[in-house]
């Protein structure tokens, strides 16, 4: 798949319920931040220089041996996509949105299966990231360290024997490792146990954000779990700790889940059934509506009390109705009314197309 | 004085947020207060983690976070990147800047990360003596364990690897 079909596309490898624990887990992801010696950070790196970087990084993932270890991988630089393209990447959490200022400087590399995907000149020069659908934190940090071990081939990186890997935060340098779960806890909120889950997470060094990053809400009940400290450790001790905490939190909202199930039946069928039916009927729908609806309809699934519907549909559709990707869908700019109408004709199709299977 | 928010009833709650040496003051009535604390966080909008960051170097460099006045100007010999810089952005100009100005940052990484020590993987080509030091590191964790279950040929072996390469690092 080329990078213009990936941006056609609201499926996603990571999207795939196939994972370990995919009731709870959404997906894992490991990101790696290195650069390159001898050239300034990028955010006082000259054009010239960017230039120079994007190069390396070109030739290094060309590698024939780089390749047969982890497939193909292809750099585009960030002008050769349109802003709704680019906006999408964003979407598909395969770039951070900070990728979508000075375009001219910025490039990323894909494997088509969005499985990597490496940021050229974001904070770093490299943030090289694996995604993973369900608790699959080691095979993304196996993965992680293959390309960077291929790129290391080529490149030489910033780095300090008693500080590691340079970065240009300091809260990244060392293993410059940011390991993250994303997970799916609608009883723990409905319960309220939530915000002392929550509590106990930020004492344990792990930092809890929304689906979109630091500084967005938790919408849809999806919190994204993942690690503060990144020197001092080694790299399997963070992801073991993170694997630990990620299945405790499994083990939390599952026993939620079961006890809602149990004492309010009623009640759970109900929200369930209205969410299937909002989502299946409604003719104008918002994105935060959406999410909320997405996230009954997706516990409904996980329970049981609707069958017959992949559980990776949820995070396709939300994909799915972001804002760009609908621009995308339709071929023109949308308003917000706009949107809302067409995001509400798309999830219905696209339900409806289900239940005729 | 009135409310800034409804400029009608007397303000009552003197709101002070200083974020990167920029001081922000609102007054308001108790209403509009808890209206705009019950409806977003717009109010005390989150702080971003490099803005905390660079409260946390300037706080540093300086002795004190509220400090405006010139910071002392430590300058990296190969990007130009100032203390100030620094403080301002709570970014590094580029790698050179941790053995110049991060010298004096260095309790500040023991404060985030709880450690300043890379302990961590290493590059295989470029590493150097930091692979070597590694290894002995590896090493000596076995050589614990060797010993503790009494395998003392083991032991031997690894204690004498160890000296191996500790002689490569001199």
């Amino acid at each position: 798949m080329s990078l213009k079909e990936t941006v056609s596309n609201p499926y996603s490898k990571w999207l795939e319920a196939t994972g370990p624990e995919n009731d709870v887990i959404i997906s894992s992801r490991v990101r790696l931040a290195r650069n390159l010696m001898g050239y300034p950070f990028p955010h006082v790196l000259g054009h010239e220089n960017a230039d120079k970087v994007l190069y390396a990084v070109q030739s290094a993932v060309a590698q024939k041996s780089l390749q047969e270890a982890v497939g193909n991988l292809e750099l585009s630089r960030m002008t050769e996509l349109s802003s709704i393209e680019r906006q999408i990447l964003v979407e598909k959490h395969l770039i951070s949105p900070d990728m979508l200022e000075q375009p001219e400087k910025r490039g990323v590399v894909l494997r088509d299966d969005e499985v990597i995907s490496i940021m050229v000149n974001e904070e770093d020069h490299l943030r090289i990231q694996c995604l993973l659908p369900g608790l699959q934190l080691k095979e993304c940090w196996d993965l992680a360290n293959t390309v960077d071990d291929g790129l290391e081939q080529i490149i030489d990186y910033a780095f300090a024997k008693e500080q590691g890997y340079l970065t240009s935060c300091p809260t990244n340098i060392g293993t410059g490792l940011r390991a993250s779960v994303m997970l799916h806890l609608p009883a723990l909120v409905m319960t309220r146990q939530i915000n002392a889950v929550l509590t106990t997470l930020s004492k344990l060094g792990l930092t809890v954000r929304g689906l979109y990053g630091e500084g967005t809400q938790a919408t849809g009940n999806l919190f994204q779990v993942s690690n503060q400290v990144t020197l001092g450790l080694t790299e399997e001790e963070i992801i073991d700790n993170l694997i630990t905490v990620a299945l405790q939190l499994v083990t939390q909202e599952r026993a939620a889940r079961r006890a809602l199930h149990k004492e309010q039946l009623h009640q759970i069928e109900d929200k369930v059934w209205r969410a299937y039916g909002l989502l299946k009927y409604a003719r104008t729908m918002t994105s935060n509506e959406t999410m909320t609806l997405l996230s009954d309809m997706r516990l409904g699934v996980d329970l049981g009390v609707i069958t017959g519907i992949p559980p990776g549909i949820i995070m396709e559709l939300i994909i799915l109705s972001r804002p760009a990707f609908l621009s995308k869908v339709k071929g023109a700019d949308l308003n917000p009314y706009q949107r809302d109408i067409f995001r509400a004709t798309l999830i219905r199709e696209r339900l409806n197309s289900l239940s005729n299977e | 004085m009135l409310c800034d928010r409804c400029q009608k009833r007397p303000a009552e709650v003197h709101f002070t947020q200083i974020i990167n040496n920029s001081k922000k003051q609102m007054n308001l009535c108790s209403t509009c207060a808890s209206e705009l604390q019950a409806g977003s966080l717009g109010f005390a909008p989150q702080l971003n983690l490099h803005d905390f960051l660079a409260g946390l170097i300037n706080h540093h460099f300086t002795g004190s976070s509220i400090q405006t006045n010139a910071l002392p100007q430590m300058r990296c010999e190969k990007c130009g990147s100032t203390e100030a810089q620094v403080a301002k952005t709570g970014l590094f100009g580029c790698s050179e800047c941790y053995s110049q100005i991060g010298e004096r940052v260095r309790p500040l990484l023991k404060r985030i990360h709880g450690s300043s020590i890379h302990t961590g993987k290493v590059p295989k080509r470029t590493g150097g003596t930091a692979l070597i030091a590694k290894e002995i590191r590896i090493l000596k964790n076995q050589l614990q364990n060797a010993i503790k279950y009494e395998e003392f040929e083991e032991a031997a072996s690894i204690r004498d690897r160890i000296k191996e390469l500790e002689q490569k690092l001199q």
